[in-house]
Parts: structure tokens; C-alpha cells; sequence
């Protein structure tokens, strides 16, 4: 199985432990992962100053997967959702597609339609299956209490992605934490957004919003977050610190990617997953996991 | 929350955005505050409240919804737009009012400064030597740290 690996902007440079720890999983189930050099942004954060420009960004990068003749594995829920929702509009020949192909002639370029889109964990769901993901578990994770965070963008908007999960009952990555033993704690803001794309807007807004989920988790009696997604990340990892001291909480919960809780179930060691490079430290947590 | 002061409505503004992807539902409504209840900003900050946005457009007050700072506070979240039972693509809309708002000159600096590092090195976080650094001690493969092809997809710098 070989996919054409879209890793976004926020991977390669803030979130190196869930590019490790996703190349290790695939790695280990037989996944190639290709790397393409000249992958740009998705355009996603552009979407709201320049819809169009942000449609020719992901539509030159399905042309590039579209070169190799792959389908695109993405790790970053705000890409798969950007690129997903540029292959739909341009799935079928017309005006739409013309448009953009008359941007893309500018490099040299045309989209002709049929690059699937997806996001790790579907790929793992949809084509290895859990049951060859199990067979590769050495270690068995029954002692961690994990709160999974959906965010928006991996299910939303429903209409772009075949009817892959329910966004008002997710249970996709849920079923992938599971199967290393690992517990699933429900809470109460399960579906809220992170509230990151405000963060270059109004800071106090999207800190509050990131704050609230941590009340929640913390409440619950999770001891550690499970996301797919960089830039939920930088709200609850990258932040954590700024949101305690803005509002005078006091969380210390460890935020692990689905890829790094797979990993140790895999019985791949701290450094190979990352799990030094994780902002909110996951040593005394996950001691116990290793010699 | 504030009353709707009509004096300065636009009743073109109504057909401008029916005619625009993500304007199209929007005189479905029929404000059963489904949205707002769903939404994650008005939780913490009931400035904003995307039922209000949607009413005000409808009324025409084109200047005001167009110059407001609030617009910029809907994080895209989608969770107002699965829910609605009138189909109104709430998240695209609030999407073509932040588009319309840039080209009448309006958009917050830290929005205006991602576009402009986009369009100029194609990414949102360029990589240096550095990044490359870090990568290659685990192991990581090295990203380009320039990009040309921006130039080529978007010729003369817009505003
Ligand atoms: S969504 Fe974020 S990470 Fe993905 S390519 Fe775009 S900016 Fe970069
Ligand atoms: S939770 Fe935040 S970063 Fe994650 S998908 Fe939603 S908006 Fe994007
Ligand atoms: S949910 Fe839909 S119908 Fe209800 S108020 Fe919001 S936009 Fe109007
Ligand atoms: S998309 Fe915008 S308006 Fe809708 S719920 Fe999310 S933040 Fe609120």
C-alpha cells in the first residue's frame, strides 16, 4: 500500500513526534509513505482572506499526486479536509475544474480528477483493518485513561467525506486507542473545536475555548489527550502553559498523538516516537510502558 | 444584545450574496438558534452569535457586518452547519462574508500576515537550515527551504 504523504506545514516544522511516530506505525503495517518534495501549503488558512488562491494551492498539490499516480495519506485534519473538499468540487469536468486548470497551465499543470484524499487513521480503518493492526501489539496499554479529540476538521464537513465516521457520534479513533487496551474516557465538550484558527485573531477568545475542553478532560479523570491533528496541538500542547497561567488552572495532562499511543503498543521505544519532543512532559505517565 | 439599527440597510445586499458559493441558503433561515446554541465562540464570548450575522445580512446591512471585527471570531468549526435543519451552509458563509470583507479592505493583520508568507514561500511555517537541523538528527528527511512555484501561481502581488 504507497500513498503519496501530505505533511502539510505544521508537521515538519512544529510537530516532528507525530511525523516520527506516524512513519514508525505505518512502517511497521507496510504502509509506504512517499515523500513529495514539492508539496506546498493545502491553502487551508487561506480559505477565509482568499478562497480562490487557497483552492489553486490544494489543487496544484493534487496534481503532484496525481504525477505519481498515488492517493494522498495526510496527518493534519486541516489539510485532509482542505484537499478532500478541492478533489470533490473538481471531481468532475467542468467550468469549476476549468478555472482552476487555467491558474495551474501557469506551472506547467492540469488536474484531471480521481486523487482520493485521506487522513492516517481513516487509511489504517479503511485499509489495513484492525485486526492486522492488532497483530503487531507487543505491549498492552490498560493502565491509560485517554479523552480523544475529534476536532472539526477530520469529519467536517460531512458532505466531503462519504459518509466516513458520524460527526455527531464519532468513534473512529476511539476504536483505533481501544485496541491497544488503552481506556476511552468520555466527557462532556467531546466535539468542541480547539478554537486555534482564532488564535491570530483574538488570543483570550481561542485560549478560552481551548481552556474549556481541558476543564472538561481534567474532570473527567483522563490522565493523558489523544489528537490527530498538529494544530490542535499547538492549542492544547504548544499552549497549555499560557492557558494555565491565563486563567489560573493547573493541568500537567499529557497530549499524545493516535500515532504515538499505537506506537507504544507496538513497543517502539520514547525517542523513536517522539515522546521526548512533547511539550507537556509524558515521562512519569508513561514509565511504566517502558524498562 | 444590541438592536438592529436598520437606517443604513443595503437591499442589494441579499441578492449580491445569494449569487456567491456559501450565500445561497442563507433566506432559509428561519432563526431557530440552533446555530448559535451549537457554537463554540458564542460560548465563551456572546459578541459573537452566528444567527445575528445571518439576520443582519439578511436586513442588508451590508457596511456593518462587512467592517466588523466579530466575523473574524468564527473559527470554521462546521458544528453550526451540520446541525442546522434548514441546510443553511452556515460555516461557508461566514467564509464568502470574511472573502468580502478582504476585498473592502478589511482583515485582521495576523489573517493578513498568514496570507502573505503563503503566497510568498508557500508555506505557513517556512523551514531553515535550522528545521533541517532538528529533522535530520531523527532521522527525518530534509523539506525544501524555498519554494518557486508561488511565483508562478500567483503572478502580481493582490491586495
Ligand atoms: S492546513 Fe495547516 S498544516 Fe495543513 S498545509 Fe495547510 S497550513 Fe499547512
Ligand atoms: S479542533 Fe482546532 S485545529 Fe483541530 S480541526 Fe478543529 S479547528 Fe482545526
Ligand atoms: S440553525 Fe439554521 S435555521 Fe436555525 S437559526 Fe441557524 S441558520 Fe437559521
Ligand atoms: S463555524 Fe463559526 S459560526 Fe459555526 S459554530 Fe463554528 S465558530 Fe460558530
Amino acid at each position: 500500500m504507497k500513498y503519496a504523504f501530505f505533511l502539510g506545514c505544521t508537521i515538519p516544522a512544529r510537530s516532528r513526534n507525530y511525523e516520527l511516530s506516524a512513519r514508525k506505525v505505518a512502517d511497521k503495517l507496510g504502509i509506504e509513505l512517499i515523500d513529495v518534495e514539492d508539496f506546498i501549503c493545502c491553502g487551508f488558512p487561506m480559505k477565509a482572506s482568499d478562497y480562490k488562491s487557497a483552492e489553486v494551492m490544494g489543487a496544484y498539490n493534487l496534481c503532484l499526486a496525481q504525477e505519481k499516480d498515488l492517493d494522498i495519506c495526510v496527518l493534519c485534519s486541516s489539510c485532509a479536509s482542505q484537499l478532500t473538499e478541492v478533489a470533490h468540487s473538481l471531481s468532475e469536468d467542468g467550468p469549476d475544474r476549468e478555472q482552476i486548470n487555467d491558474e495551474l497551465s501557469r506551472a506547467g499543470l492540469k488536474y484531471g480528477g480521481g486523487v482520493k484524499v485521506r487522513h492516517f487513521a481513516r487509511v489504517l480503518l479503511e485499509d489495513i483493518g484492525i485486526e492486522k493492526i492488532k497483530e503487531h501489539f507487543v505491549k498492552d496499554l490498560s493502565d491509560l485513561k485517554t479523552a480523544t479529540h475529534y476536532g472539526c476538521h477530520y469529519l467536517k464537513p460531512s458532505e466531503i467525506y462519504d459518509g466516513f465516521d458520524d460527526v455527531e457520534n464519532p468513534k473512529s479513533i476511539e476504536t483505533l486507542v481501544a485496541l491497544t487496551g488503552a481506556r476511552v474516557i468520555d466527557y462532556p465538550g467531546k466535539k468542541r473545536c480547539c478554537g486555534g484558527p482564532v488564535l491570530p485573531v483574538d488570543e483570550n477568545v481561542a485560549l478560552s475555548v481551548a481552556k474549556e475542553k481541558l476543564d472538561d478532560i481534567v474532570d473527567a479523570g483522563a490522565d493523558a489527550m489523544c489528537l490527530v491533528c498538529p494544530f490542535c496541538s499547538v492549542m492544547y500542547d504548544d499552549n497549555q502553559k499560557s492557558i494555565e497561567s491565563e486563567f489560573g488552572a493547573d493541568y500537567n495532562l499529557p497530549v499524545l498523538y493516535l500515532t504515538q499511543i499505537l506506537g507504544l503498543a507496538m513497543g517502539f521505544d520514547r525517542k523513536e516516537l517522539g515522546l521526548n519532543i512533547n511539550v507537556v512532559k509524558t515521562k512519569k505517565l508513561l514509565s511504566r510502558y517502558f524498562d | 444584545m444590541d438592536k438592529i439599527n436598520l437606517d443604513r440597510a443595503d437591499s442589494n445586499f441579499k441578492k449580491e450574496l445569494a449569487s456567491q458559493p456559501g450565500g445561497e441558503t442563507i433566506s432559509a433561515c428561519f432563526t431557530c438558534r440552533t446555530c448559535t446554541a451549537s457554537c463554540p465562540i458564542t460560548a465563551v464570548n456572546d459578541k459573537f452569535n452566528p444567527l445575528r450575522i445571518i439576520r443582519m445580512a439578511l436586513y442588508g446591512l451590508k457596511e456593518e457586518v462587512l467592517t466588523s471585527d466579530f466575523i473574524w471570531l468564527c473559527s470554521g468549526c462546521y458544528a453550526c452547519q451540520e446541525r442546522c435543519p434548514q441546510g443553511v451552509s452556515i460555516t461557508e458563509f461566514m467564509t464568502l462574508l470574511k472573502n468580502l470583507a478582504v476585498k473592502e479592505g478589511n482583515m485582521p493583520t495576523g489573517i493578513r500576515a498568514q496570507r502573505d508568507t503563503i503566497k510568498g514561500e508557500g508555506r505557513i511555517y517556512p523551514i531553515d537550515d535550522f528545521d533541517n537541523k532538528k529533522r535530520a538528527k531523527v532521522a527525518l528527511p530534509p523539506i525544501p527551504t524555498s519554494c518557486n512555484v508561488v511565483e508562478k501561481l500567483f503572478p502580481p502581488v493582490r491586495n
